[in-house]
């Protein structure tokens, strides 16, 4: 591992003055530490940003939740608050890594940790996310657990976190302190699907510090399902955060982002937009599921997930349908 | 020298099974590095080196972590559980006793990190924290050996003592629980 400088920074206006070029903000370390030790990544500084003031979640008013990023994995997904108001997002933490993990990851950090790609994670390959125009041996090698959807010539890598696929379908924001101030991003826009340059994850500039999650507020049943390939501890192949609100037999309302599918969190719009107003039923479930599916675009060792994904869809919107 | 390779060293202090430590350390030492090879406390094992085992696990904090992934220097002022310091005044914990009672090792290579993980179980557990096979989040979760499978998933066993370590985990809960209610 090359050496580094660490500073721990004590404010946002502190982090923003010690990040300079070649350096990374650390949260819990857990992803960056893991990539460092790959030689992946070389930072000259590491900004530890895990003890600045933002390790609270606060339940404002209008009922949305205000989740500070250096909120722990562990304490996200224990606070009575949000297993109360937004227990699908809960589900998606608890759902992802291990409970030592938890206990290090911050929100930050989770919505920015990168694809577990293996030519990404292995220095001595060729990979355009990591060393932009050296190519993509995924797209013709071990690509059973890459993206079925959005991918490019360049780049057909899945992001892995759970959380983020809970906070697509929950419409949530990220708030950014950047060097030209603050501003605030729908998490649908953070992640970039890979195109030309999939060495660029989000549309986050350098030095751009995640200080809190937005979500605001959704009351209607909703739940995280995830399959992998063992029954825990391991990262999704397919997972789904769905919610849905039916008024007599009808969809008033419904939300579906699908993750391990595509380069980010996947909205699935069009299955969301077939089901407005068409009645509640599995028939109808599986129309949407195909509607959106239709766009996928399977790599060689990954046409499993096309079917995969449509039986989530179908059986969790059937599922939220009985409690609804 | 070439600046690349010149190493970055930090002062730090940690406490560490009740000793306070002064060190200094390089700021690439994991806190698994730094309690091996700068304090001699080998009982934290290192499986993997990248989180996928749990091996490393310790109480930093009073929070089960994987010392591999901890940066030493990210951590200076924390207070460190290992498995050297899991019994007091000589007598073995009550989850140690289940260990043996239960048959919840045999190579014991990864049993530091399973018994510090399973200590931390057994206090999320009793915060109310859920897993993710918790049915009802709302509720307080019950320990049973489904939850005690997922909760303890972040530690890998190659010799598959799985199933003792169930045991051992479910009976040090029962008896941690039925002290309480004594006292
Ligand atoms: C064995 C293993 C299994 C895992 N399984 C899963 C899984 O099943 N599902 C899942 O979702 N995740 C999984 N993870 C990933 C884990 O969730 C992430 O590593 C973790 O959430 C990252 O958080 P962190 O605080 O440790 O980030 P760090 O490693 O500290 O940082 C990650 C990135 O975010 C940047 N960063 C951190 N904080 C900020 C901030 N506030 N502003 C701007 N940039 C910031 C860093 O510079 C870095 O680039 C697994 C990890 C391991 C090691
Ligand atoms: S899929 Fe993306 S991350 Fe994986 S090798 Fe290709 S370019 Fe690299
Ligand atoms: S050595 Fe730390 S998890 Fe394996
Ligand atoms: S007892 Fe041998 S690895 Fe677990």
């Amino acid at each position: 591992m090359r050496p580094f400088a660490y500073e721990r920074a004590a404010t946002a206006d502190d982090a923003l003055r010690l990040h300079e070029d070649g350096a990374y903000y650390l949260g819990g370390g857990t992803n960056l530490v893991d990539l460092m030790r790959l030689g992946v990544e070389e930072p000259a500084r590491l900004v530890d940003v895990s003890r600045l003031p933002y390790g609270e979640i606060e339940l404002r008013p209008d009922g949305s939740l205000l989740i500070g990023a250096a909120v722990g994995n562990s304490d996200l997904a224990a606070d009575r608050t949000v297993r109360e108001s937004q227990p699908m997002l809960a589900q998606a933490v608890l759902a992802g890594a291990s409970g030592q993990i938890r206990n290090l990851a911050t929100v930050g950090g989770n919505l920015l940790q990168r694809t577990r790609c293996s030519y990404f994670q292995d220095a001595d390959k060729p990979c355009n996310k990591r060393d932009p125009g050296s190519g993509c041996p995924a797209r013709d090698g071990d690509n059973h657990n890459l993206a079925i959807l959005g991918h490019s010539e360049a780049c057909v890598a899945t992001h892995p976190s759970d959380m983020a696929v809970a906070l697509a379908a929950l419409d949530a924001s990220v708030h950014v302190r950047g060097r030209g101030g603050e501003r605030t991003i729908p998490i649908g826009d953070l992640h970039r699907l890979p195109g030309n340059d999939p060495q660029r994850d989000t549309v986050l500039e350098s030095g751009d510090l995640i200080t809190a999650v937005e979500v605001p507020p959704l009351d209607i049943p909703s739940r995280y399902r995830k399959v992998r390939e063992r029954a825990s501890f391991a990262f999704a192949l397919v997972s789904i955060a769905a919610a849905l609100d039916v008024e007599g037999g009808t969809v008033r309302d419904v939300r579906i982002a699908l993750g391990g599918v595509a380069h980010k969190p996947w909205r699935a719009r069009r299955a969301e937009e077939a089901l407005r107003g068409a009645p509640a039923i599995g028939e109808e479930f599986q129309r949407a599921a195909e509607a959106e599916l239709d766009l996928a675009e399977p790599l060689r060792d990954n046409a499993y997930k096309v079917p995969l994904a449509r039986n989530l869809i179908v059986r969790t919107l059937t599922e939220l349908g009985e409690q609804s | 020298m070439d600046s690349e390779v010149t190493p970055v060293h930090a002062e730090i202090t940690l406490l560490v099974n009740g000793t306070e430590h002064r060190l200094r350390v390089d700021t690439r030492a994991s806190l698994l590095d730094t309690l091996r090879e700068d304090l001699g406390l080998t009982g934290s094992k290192k499986g993997c080196d990248h989180g996928q085992c749990g091996a490393c696990t310790v109480l930093l904090d009073g929070r089960r972590a994987n010392a591999c992934l901890a940066l030493a220097v990210a951590h200076d002022g924390a207070e460190v559980v290992t498995v050297e310091g899991l019994a007091r005044d000589g007598r073995l914990s009550a989850l140690q006793e289940a260990f043996i009672e239960q048959d919840g090792f045999q190579c014991g290579y990864c049993t530091p990190g399973q018994l510090c993980s399973a200590t931390a179980v057994l206090d999320e557990a009793e915060r109310g924290w859920p897993s993710a096979v918790t049915e009802d989040l709302r509720g307080d979760p019950v320990l049973d050996d489904d939850e005690i499978r997922e909760r303890m998933s972040g530690n890998l066993c190659r010799c598959g003592a799985y199933t003792g370590i169930v045991k051992a985990v479910g009976e040090a809960a029962r008896k941690t629980q039925a002290e309480e209610a004594k006292a």
